[in-house]
């Protein structure tokens, strides 16, 4: 048993400024790489990008449907187009598009929603995001990405750029803490064991994967060995890993910056039912809109911080137990 | 009802509601001035020369109807409502904190005298609409006036609500369009061009009245003209100045969605006074 690696978790850049960044270092080297904004590109972080590259930058004014289809029709063209809003809205508004236009005809179109979650704080529910796991899985053929910090942002912009077909990466608004070295390899549907443990595993995605790692440190103070799991790719989702984890530690703890409904953990507990079934429990946000406050007091308020999922694991492991 | 105001008592009321948006923001450290400051006169207009409403009966079925389809400039919509007794002004500086019932975005889940939660832009000409077919089939005289952007009119769904509103004769709805030529981004004539305005809403069957945004007066003069309209639904094209009242917010793009530091707060409140 390996006893936990220390994670310093310090506040790298947020994941949306690390994607915004990426994209125009991306484009230096790949012309084919275009970009669609909604009124957002201040937000998004794609104004790095129309900077450097204005001829290739289409600004859609506050239209996300029209958008998503104009990507669409930059794909057949052989373009690359990243197509990008916050979540809520390009998701949303978009998701018809993104079904018939761009899912359909399995078209080379990726989508980058920002602002995902309740962690955007202030501006309240009307802008969070809190379901567009649901809606990018249930998109046949979609690649469905949520990095946890701005190194696993990165490397999976180069990986979503070179993956021919339709991808959707979630980006969060807030400074992220940094759970990678900037040396890590990544691969799509490949996921990341952080911290090694035998008694219970906690899957984290996007925020929530630091949260992981903090709670992890505290059950192996109290002699809990917690295996930490990243699954930055949710679809398609990593089976072995999973079957893996449920076989060897026999209790499986989702946390996710989502509502519970749709969300990673139903998608762990189909593999896991298919698998090696095993005890579960489930942190993420529970049949509700959030509301106006601070992003830390949302995190609190609504259950989504390491004190939370720690409780979620020694539940598990309790009744793993009993 | 409130009680009639004449103009003087308006333009005091205007003044003490610019301050008040520009406080609840600088206090909640984030928000959207511009949007706010350019539609004050409109919703003082509405909310105490136009609109049928009390607010000791905000519930009253036959009042008339306000949506903030631009649902981020709620702090002007908040600060009038407290004006009128709906809501409690000395709590209008907790705007976006934990527990407050001055959400960031219109939200009827705390402020019941709310007439629609919005914050998705495109939606607020749909949403009238609607609720002035409800007041057709109810035998109901309430009217339904929705405030837009110049930004959110790029949404494709105010057309379809644009054609709906035309082709089903609503007159007993207004669409207010905030036309004060900045948005998100940037300018709109950078973004997405929106012009003709006026000839797009014609073309699109509405009756089409252009007018001064920060006057009183001639806003009341064109919400007449909007009642006496029938057969059509009108829509008041407000001409106004981003950020109006605070001389570096005006025109200035940035202040879209930016709170003022403390010395732009200070400068803000002399400028104000
Ligand atoms: C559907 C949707 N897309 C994007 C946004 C983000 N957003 C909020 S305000 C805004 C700009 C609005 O500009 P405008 O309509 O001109 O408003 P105003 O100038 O009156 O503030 C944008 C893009 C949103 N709230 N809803
Ligand atoms: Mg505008």
């Amino acid at each position: 048993m390996a006893a936990a690696t220390k994670f310093d978790l310090k506040l790298g850049a947020a994941t949306r400024e690390a994607f915004g960044k990426t994209l125009a270092l991306i484009a230096r080297t790949n012309p084919d790489v275009v970009v669609c904004d909604a009124d957002l590109s201040k937000s998004t972080n794609t104004h790095f990008f129309a900077k450097e590259f204005p001829d290739r930058f289409f600004s859609c004014g506050i239209a996300e449907s029209n958008m998503v289809a104009i990507g669409a029709g930059l794909a057949y063209g052989g373009k690359i187009p990243f197509v990008s809003s916050f979540s809520a809205f390009v998701m949303n508004k978009g998701f018809e598009q993104l079904r018939v236009t761009v899912a359909y005809p399995n078209l080379n179109v990726k989508v980058v929603g920002t602002h995902s979650g309740i962690s955007i704080g202030e501006d309240g529910p009307s802008q969070m995001s809190i379901e567009e796991i649901a809606l990018a899985c249930s998109l046949p053929g979609f690649v469905v990405l949520s990095p946890a910090d701005e190194v696993s942002m990165a490397a999976l912009m180069h990986l979503a750029t070179a993956h021919v077909g339709p991808v959707f990466i979630r980006a969060g608004r807030m400074k992220a803490p940094v759970v990678y070295r900037a040396d890590r390899k990544f691969e799509i549907g490949k996921a990341i064991e952080v911290i090694d443990g035998s008694d219970v595993t906690i899957i984290g995605t996007g925020l929530l994967l630091a949260e992981a790692v903090r709670a992890a440190e505290t059950l192996e103070s109290e002699g809990i060995s917690t295996r930490v799991m990243d699954i930055h790719t949710v679809k398609p989702i990593d089976r072995d890993a999973i079957a893996r984890a449920a076989a060897e530690t026999g209790a499986i703890v989702v946390a996710e910056e989502h509502l519970v409904d749709g969300g990673l953990g139903v998608r762990v507990a189909q593999v896991v039912a298919e698998t090696n079934p095993c005890v579960m429990e489930f942190v993420g946000i529970q049949n509700t809109f959030a509301e106006s406050a601070s992003p830390e007091e949302l995190l609190d308020k609504y259950g989504l911080l390491a004190r939370d999922v720690a409780a979620a694991a020694r539940k598990a492991v309790a009744r793993k137990r009993a | 009802m409130p009680e009639t105001k004449s103009l003087e008592e308006l333009q005091v009321i205007a003044r003490r509601v610019r301050r008040e948006i520009v406080e609840m923001i600088y206090e909640a450290k984030s928000g959207h001035p511009g949007g706010s400051l350019s539609a004050v006169e409109t919703l003082i207009s509405l909310y105490f020369q136009v609109m049928r409403h009390d607010p000791k009966n905000p519930k009253w079925k036959d009042r008339d109807r306000f949506i903030l389809s631009k649902g981020h400039a709620c702090p002007v919509l908040y600060a009038v409502m407290a004006e009128c007794g709906y809501t409690p002004v000395d709590q209008l500086n907790t705007l976006r904190k934990m527990g407050s019932i001055y959400q960031g975005h219109p939200d009827v889940r705390f402020i019941p005298s709310l007439d629609a939660s919005t914050g998705s832009l495109g939606e607020g000409v749909s949403l009238a609409i609607g609720m002035g077919l409800a007041a057709r089939l109810n035998g109901s005289p309430s009217r339904t006036f929705a405030m837009l952007g110049d930004g959110e009119i790029q949404e494709g769904q105010v057309w379809e609500a644009a054609m709906f509103g035309a082709f089903h004769k609503m007159d007993n709805v207004v669409a207010i369009v905030d036309y004060n030529h900045i948005q998100l981004d940037g300018f709109v004539k950078d973004i997405m061009e929106v012009a003709p305005l006026a000839d797009k809403w014609k073309a699109f069957g509405w009756h089409v009245i252009s007018v001064d945004g920060h006057s009183i007066p001639a806003l009341e003069t064109a919400f007449a003209e909007a009642a006496a309209t029938k057969g059509v639904p009108t829509v008041v094209i407000a001409n106004t100045v981003k950020g109006k009242g605070v001389s570096f917010m005006e025109n200035n793009p940035k202040f879209h969605g930016m709170a003022p530091t403390a010395d732009e707060f200070r400068l803000a409140m002399q400028e104000l006074q």
